[in-house]
Parts: C-alpha cells; structure tokens; sequence
C-alpha cells in the first residue's frame, strides 16, 4: 500500500495533516519506518527502532482524536531521539558499548513532554560515544553517513538526530548540545537544529556528559519546526535544579514576526583565517541578505573567543571524567567477564566497555581535576568562562543577536581527521564560545558548497532570547530556497 | 615508656543521619530495615541522566543544628563532588561540600567529670550517605543501596579534645544535642551517628602538632573510647621507640580491639573535588534563619544550667537527667505536674523510673506505664506523708504493672499510711510491753535499738503507720 509522502513536509503541516484527519497518525508512522527500513541502512541513524512502541502510540492518537480529543500539539509527528536520552523500557546506550543492554526504568522529561503534545518516538538515534566527538565517527556500533554525500560524516555529536531528519527517517528530533552536537550536525545535514539557553530545557533523562555544558535541544527540517519542539520541550522541569523557572516562549510567533528593530551583532573574531572560502561567501551573503530585509548590522568583538576551544576543553573533560565515573560494572551496563579483584572489576570493565574518545577525555578530565592543579586549570578555566560569558553579555547590549557561521567548513570525509583529535576539536571553534556562556544558538542552512554540501548560519541570541533568534532565523528562512532542497535517498 | 610524657591531640569528624522522611536529593524513603534495594530510585542509584533535587528539609535541620552549635550559617553555600570508587557509592562520587560548607565555626560544650568543656567547630556540612556493601559466606559480596542518598551533616571539629574520655562525652553531648533538635534519632547500631578520629601525639608543653592517623569506622561511644585509648598506645610505643608516626588512615577493628593500616599519605585518595554542577549555589537567607532560630527548643546545655541553677539539682542528677531528650522531657513534665520540690521528683525518676526502662528513649512513649502526671501524684502523696518512702515505692511499682494511677490505688486498698496518732501510739506500747530486756539496754545508752521499736511497730502495722509519727511517739515512749 502507498503511505503519504513524507519527504520534506513540515511537523506543522503533518501534525496539522492528523487532527483534520486527512491522515492517520499510523499511517504517517508506517510511512517514515518504510523509509527507515529501506533507507537507513545506508545512513546509519538509528540504534534502534520501537516500530511496534511507535504502531501502539500512533494507534493511541488515531483513537484520541476518533473519541473527539485533541492529541496534542504535535498529534502524530514522528519523531527521533538521540540515544542519550533515557526511555523506559528502551534500551538506551549513548552509543557506548559500556551501557549495551542498560534498559531505563524511568524516562527522560522532554521525552515524555513530547509524548504528552503527540508525538511519536520512532526509536534511539545514533551519536558519538557519550557525546563526544563531532564527526559521529565515535559511535561504538557504526557511523553515521551524511544523506548528502554518504562518503562524508553528519556532523556530531549528534550526527544520527541530524541525518535522521535532512534524510526524512523523521519528521523532527532531539539531540543534544554541549560544545556544538546541535548545530554542528544540523549545519552540515543542511537542517535547523538549535542549542537552547542553559536550563531552558530539562536536563533530568538526558545521559550526561559535561554537565554544566549539556544542553538538550531540537532538530527539524525548519526553523518553525524547531520552534514548535522547542514550545514542548522547554519550561520549567522540578526534576532539574538547574533548570530555568520560567514557562516556554511563543517561539513560532516569533518565527513570523520580522526584522523591524532588530540589530545584528557580526563578530569579527568569527570571520578569520581558517574558515573555508565557500562557507565564508555563503554566510556573508547570508547576513547581508538579512540586512536587506530590514537588520542593521553591528560591528562587534568577543575579545576572549580565542580561549574558547581550550576552555571548553577543560570544563568539559573535568566534567565527563565525573560523571563517567558512574559506569563501574556494579549497577548496570557492561561487566567484565572475569575479574580478580575490585580494581580489577573497575579497569576491566571501564577498559573494556569504553571507545578511545571517552577514555582520552577522562584521562584529561582526571588530570584537570587533580589535587593541587585544580586551580590552575579547572579555576582558571572557570574563571575564562566567566569572561567569555561577560563578552557576550556586553555585545547583547549592541545587538539584538549575533550572526556567524556554524562550523569552518562543510562536511568533510569519513576517517579524514580520526586520527588527528586536535583538528577534530577544531569543528567546534564557532559553537563553543555560546556553549560556555550558555546562550541560545540556531543553525539553519544558507547555502550550499559547488559539491552540494550545505553550509549553515549560526544565529546567536542573549540568555533566554530565543525569540529574538526566531525572528531572525524565521525571515531569512522565508526569504530563501536552502531549506527546501532534499537530499537525494540513497540507493 | 610513659603515658604522660606526650599529651594527645584529637579532632573527631561525626556523621549524623538527618531524620528526614525522604532522602537528601530524591524522594524515597529513609527507613532504616526495609527490604534490601527497595528504597531507591534512578538518582539514589545513580542511574545515568538522573539528577540531584536538593531536600530543603534537609538544610532546615542543618541550619538547626548551625544555630544551636552558635555557627555561622554561609548565607550562600555550594555543593561539590568528592570522588572515589567504592561499590557501595554510586555514582563515583559523593555529594558533599568542600569550600563553601554551610555552617563555619561554633562549639559543642559539656561537662567531663564536671569539668566544663568547650570543643571548638571548623565545619558542618551536608553530604549524601552511600549504600551497604553486604558480604555472604560463598564469597559473594551485595549492595543494598537503601542507604544511598540518606542525608547526613559531617560535624568536623578543631583538635581541641584531649583524651579518649573526652571523645566520648563530646559524642555524647553531639548525640543529645541532635535528638534534643529532633533532627536526628542518632541511634548508633543503625549508623545514624558514627566518627572517624584524627589523633597525634605531642610532648606535653609543645605547640607543635604532631603527625596525625586518621582513625575510621567507629560507631558506639564505648568505640570511640577504645580506639582513641588504643591509638595513643600505639602511638606513645612508636614514639618512645624514637620512630615517627606515619600519617595514615587506619581501620579500627572493633571485635579485635585494634587498628589496620588502610593506606598512607602516598596512597591517600585524590578527591578531585570540584563544584558540583548540578546544584546551582544553596543561598540561605535571613528570614530561613530567623525561623530557624525561633524553632529551637531549649538545648541540653541550657537544660542542665537551668536544673543546677534554678532547680537546685546536683550536677550528678542534672547530667543523668540530661542525657537524653526524653529523661529531660519527662523530669520537665513532671516537675511541673508537681507541688513538690524539683529535688524529689529527680530522684523518683532517677532511681524509680529509669531502673525499669532499658531505653531511656521509651519514657516518651504513649503507652510507657508511668505518665509524667501520674508520677507527680504519686510524688505529691509522699511528700504530704499519706504514703511513706516505702509505700510509695511499693504503689510505684504497681502503678507501674497495673498501669493505674497512685491515688485510685490508695483509694481502693486502703494502702495510705496511718497518721492517727492514737493507734499508732497502742501499737507502740504493745511493743515496748512485749520487750523489756531492749528496752533496758534502750535506756542504758543503746539509742540505736530505737530503730528496732520503730521497726517493729511498721511490722505490725504492715507498713502503714507514718514512720514519722511512730519515730515520736516511740521516742516518748522510751523516754
């Protein structure tokens, strides 16, 4: 039988599709598991997929909506998560073998907030091993193959949520953010993807890798449709005590509500040497286009950008090296085989169930963390951070947002920079300055490269802007084609 | 070797159990003796994606406890992670705080032989307690982590104690000190209360400190006292042998009497401290305080001030009353319930009600036999003489079998004493008729035979003549 085409229909329209009843929330489901079956094993998204979880909740809102009661906001979408977020009943890896077979009792708040609006979880999304990388070569069980060019990787670490969607295995997804797993995939997957303020967005379900850092958010093929995830996922959560107490915003009204006023923040230490000359085209035109349609632009300078990548680097290896510790073998997940005693349990296990990524950051994490060198590299770290964040907040009251690329260059080959970590950490110099000062950051596509690969514009907001964000991101959006182009499905 | 050559320097860390229904960062339950594993949930267990939620019920008794001990209470605190790997902690690291604790400073004060004494505070701060390792016969070892997450205060003092005894009292004193709050049941076997001792030796007169062993897993007051006493022992034998002390952490092993070596300075652990960053900064205002303040009820120190001072009561009797809140509590009601003297009540409590209880804890139950009020009626009738010393013993203990009052037991059995001077007086003369030959060594300057007239008066009298009364009349009668 022919289910509707999913292929590149916005959460609005299909969600909007399901309550008029012009389709069954099933049939929407049983159209994208189509794809997936057919498609995904070429590109690699998903670790698992919940087709039967997925059949029994689509059933549910089909029923819902039978008995003359609303669904939800997003009755009927179907959607991906990132394997880091915990689901109950659902085995949950964050793409390590070390967790292999860990079965959740409880789950994640913005998944079960998703649920709660409608949507569908089509099943877990692959992504590096913990969060850590930003090529998603650092899966533990495979890659994942970027849809517009399957030789080039997705972006990370969040590659699975970000290929999901640019592929249409979903119509929207969660991942999550911590020096650039939102926007980095989202930019060279040619989507939308978007790194909330810190606490804007509960943390409680969400597996952690660099805690003051991790930041869960949206991917959708639009930027209205990372808003409309947003409004779901975001507010307050009690679960999470660093989480913001303050409800959502009307964050697709402002997707519609122009530029008139806005001022547009172009830092100038986001334009220098390193960037490919395609990307820099691409993203020039991008803000000038904005110009045209109302912004004005602003000259301005975040002095402590260059500290950024060895700053991030610090807090967040000292962090994963904390809250890796957990995984022992005592409570769940891998155990070794044999072991002769309890240190042994602990380094065969940890030996064992661990990739290369985690372990290198743990080692530097421990290192940073160590009696007497505390200060001077966690402290000073802290302290850098501090100033990071005060640059933003002195450019914020120049300009409304920020515009800048996301990442230097568009999406590179599969196994060209594994073994070469240091230009791996490079992916992320524009995305981690916003990271480390917790402000909310959008990429959306702006172009492509002569090979077809997309470029993306990062739009940076002040803490809990995302609206201001929205109206940028949502007119340029509407002034341009980029998000309307498909990849090609693998044959 | 001599034992009084070196004089030993002491500083106890205690860890208290707060007595919270739920735990400090998650909302199952602190029971003590549930089924294994049964309270926990995904933080406790530190599940991955689970997050800690502070207990404010928690800081309320911690703040509690800083305001009764006179600390400073941090209007801004801050968690940190203090890391190890052990299986009974979950998630590798414990939650405790490192810089910025939530109380600074303050005293712990009580008597030592009746000497008043001061211990000086560094800190209390809140932590997460880790769970149980559990080991059986075959070899296999269990982890129940009901405990994990249980909310405790580290209590850290300065090395102002100097003897073994003076550990004791000072746990003593903690202990009553946190019941009194009622933050805490501070019972030891269930570990609500347990210390880690640092303990050195210095040559009496030095000012210099000396290196120091930190002395683990003591958990009962007779404990502390064995393993500090064993400890200065072992360190005087070092000492005098002309060796140094090693700084080290040792396991004091309760069954044997001693202490193992656990690790060295080398080997100690590195914590990697670092600020916790799932906890935002605890900020405590001054309204909290205030209502913490007003809360307070009186403390043990000014209990035992106000039974010496106002009440007249020896420092022995204070001290046993005391001991415990609910001795405290129960002197306290039935003081008031009573037209005797403080004095009188103290001792019906001290020698009467006490000797049948095995824990003291129990006088504030519903159902103990003897209510305060009850008590002081009994005590009252005494002093107005309707029953003697001993007859009051006597209903005492029934009261205490038969759960009925003193005066219903008078009432019905006619067990008050004989003050009619006039029966009491026939008897008398009955038995000085009956025994002329001690009467004549009566008068020949045996005055202590009076005691066998009287005697033998309440003797036939079944104990009911006022002994007072029978004392005169007898006294007459002999001449």
């Amino acid at each position: 039988m022919a289910w509707p085409q999913v292929a590149g229909v916005s959460i609005a329209d299909l969600a909007d599709g399901v309550r008029a009843r012009k389709w069954k929330a099933r049939d929407l489901v049983e159209s994208y598991l189509d794809r997936i079956a057919r498609l995904d094993g070429r590109l690699g998204c998903y670790l698992l997929v919940d087709a039967d979880g997925a059949r029994a909740r689509a059933d549910q809102v089909d029923a819902a909506l039978a008995a003359g009661r609303d669904p939800g906001p997003l009755a009927g979408v179907p959607i991906g998560l990132k394997d880091i977020f915990v689901t109950r009943g659902l085995e949950t890896t964050a793409g390590s073998k070390i967790l292999r077979g860990f079965v959740p009792p409880y789950e994640s708040t913005v998944s079960t907030r998703l649920a709660a609006a409608g949507a569908i979880a089509l099943g877990k999304l692959n992504m590096d091993e913990f969060a850590m990388g930003s090529s998603n070569e650092n899966s533990a069980f495979k890659p994942v193959h970027n849809p517009w060019d399957l030789e080039r990787v997705p972006g990370g670490s969040s590659g699975g949520s970000a290929a999901s969607v640019a592929a249409s295995l979903c119509a929207g997804s969660l991942g999550t953010d911590t020096g650039g797993s939102i926007r980095q995939p989202a930019s060279l997957c040619g989507i939308a993807g978007m790194k909330p303020t810190y606490g804007r967005v509960s943390r409680y379900g969400v597996i952690a890798f660099a805690s003051s850092l991790d930041h869960p958010g949206p991917f959708g093929r639009t930027v209205e449709d990372v808003a409309a995830l947003l409004e779901v996922i975001a507010g307050h959560d009690e679960l999470d005590a660093t989480s913001i107490p303050s409800p959502a915003g009307r964050y697709r009204e402002a997707c519609a509500a122009g530029l008139a006023g806005m001022r547009v923040g172009v830092p100038e230490e986001y334009f220098q040497s390193g960037m490919d000359p395609e990307v820099e085209a691409a993203v020039r035109e991008a803000i000038d286009q904005i110009a045209r349609e109302g912004a004005k632009l602003v000259p301005v300078s975040l002095p402590h950008t260059k500290y950024a990548v060895a700053t991030y680097y610090l807090v967040c290896t000292a962090e994963a090296s904390s809250n890796l510790a957990r995984y022992d073998g005592v409570r769940f997940g891998h155990r070794t085989a044999e072991a002769s005693s309890l240190d042994e349990l602990y380094s065969k296990t940890r030996g064992e169930g661990f990739g290369a990524e985690p372990k290198r950051r743990i080692i530097l994490g421990t290192y940073v963390l160590r009696s007497g060198y505390y200060e001077a590299y966690y402290g000073k770290a802290l302290r850098v951070r501090r100033k990071i964040a005060d640059d933003f907040r002195a450019v914020f009251e120049k300009c409304d947002v920020l515009a800048t690329p996301t990442s230097p260059t568009a999406a590179f080959k599969l196994g060209e920079r594994m073994a070469d970590p240091l230009q791996m950490y490079l992916a992320d110099i524009y995305t981690v300055a916003p990271a480390l000062a917790g402000v909310p950051a959008l990429s959306q596509c702006c172009g492509f490269t002569k090979n077809n690969l997309p470029i993306g514009l990062q739009i940076i907001g002040p803490p809990l802007g995302e609206e201001a964000v929205f109206r940028v991101g949502g007119e340029y959006q509407r002034r341009t084609d980029w998000h309307k182009r498909l990849p090609k499905d693998p044959s | 070797m001599s034992v009084d050559r070196y004089e030993a320097v002491i500083g106890l860390e205690v860890h208290v159990h707060l007595g919270t229904r739920t735990k400090i960062f998650s909302a199952s339950s602190t029971a003590f003796g549930e089924e294994p594993n049964s309270c926990t949930d995904p933080v406790c267990l530190g599940l991955p994606g689970a997050l800690p939620v502070l207990n404010r019920a928690v800081v309320e008794a911690a703040v509690r406890l800083g305001l009764a001990v006179g600390s400073h209470i941090r209007p801004r605190c801050r968690f940190a992670r203090k890391h190890y790997f052990y299986p009974d902690l979950p998630k590798g690291f414990q939650i405790s705080q490192y810089e910025e604790p939530l109380c600074e400073g303050g005293a712990v004060e009580f008597r030592l032989t009746g000497e008043s004494r001061k211990v000086r505070l560094t800190r209390i701060h809140l932590e997460d307690d880790a769970g149980k390792n559990i080991h059986d016969n075959s070899g296999v070892s269990f982890v129940d982590f009901n405990r994990a997450g249980v909310p405790l205060v580290e209590i850290v003092s300065e090395p102002d104690i100097r003897s073994a005894d003076e550990a004791a009292e000072y746990m003593r004193a903690l202990r009553a000190l946190v019941r009194t709050l009622g933050i805490s049941d501070g019972n030891m076997e269930e570990g609500s209360l347990r210390c880690d001792a640092n303990v050195s030796l210095r040559l009496r007169g030095a000012e210099k400190l000396g290196t120091k062993a930190e002395l683990k897993n003591i958990n009962s007051f007779k404990h502390v006292r064995e393993a500090i006493e064993h400890e200065i022992r072992r360190q005087t034998a070092v000492l005098d042998r002309g060796e140094a002390v090693v700084q080290e952490t040792r396991l004091w092993d309760p069954d044997r009497g001693l202490s193992q070596s656990m690790r060295s300075k080398e080997h100690a652990h590195d914590y990697r401290y670092f600020p916790e960053p799932d906890l935002p900064p605890l900020a405590v205002d001054q309204d909290w305080i205030a209502r913490a303040r007003a809360s307070l009820p009186e403390l043990p120190e000014s209990r035992f001030r106000r039974y010496t001072e106002t009440l007249g009561l020896s420092a022995q009797d204070a001290g046993v009353l005391t001991s415990e809140r609910e001795i405290a509590d129960y002197f306290d009601a039935a003081a008031k319930a009573c037209a005797a003297p403080a004095k009188k009540v103290a001792n019906w409590i001290i020698n009467e009600v006490l000797a049948r209880v095995s824990d003291p804890r129990a006088l504030a139950a519903a159902d103990l036999p003897v209510q305060p009020a009850a008590l002081a009626e009994l005590v009252d009738l005494v002093e107005k003489g309707t029953l003697s010393g001993k007859l009051g013993k006597d209903v005492f203990g029934r009261m205490w079998q038969e759960k009925r009052r003193a005066g219903e037991i008078v009432a019905s059995e006619s067990v008050a004493v004989v003050s009619d001077a006039g029966l009491i007086e026939e008897t008398c003369k009955r038995i000085v008729a009956a025994h002329p030959d001690e009467v004549a060594r009566y008068k020949a300057g045996q005055s202590k035979l009076l005691g066998f007239f009287v005697g033998k008066v309440m003797k036939e009298m079944a104990g009911k003549a006022n002994p007072k009364t029978a004392n005169e009349i007898m006294q007459r009668l002999l001449g």
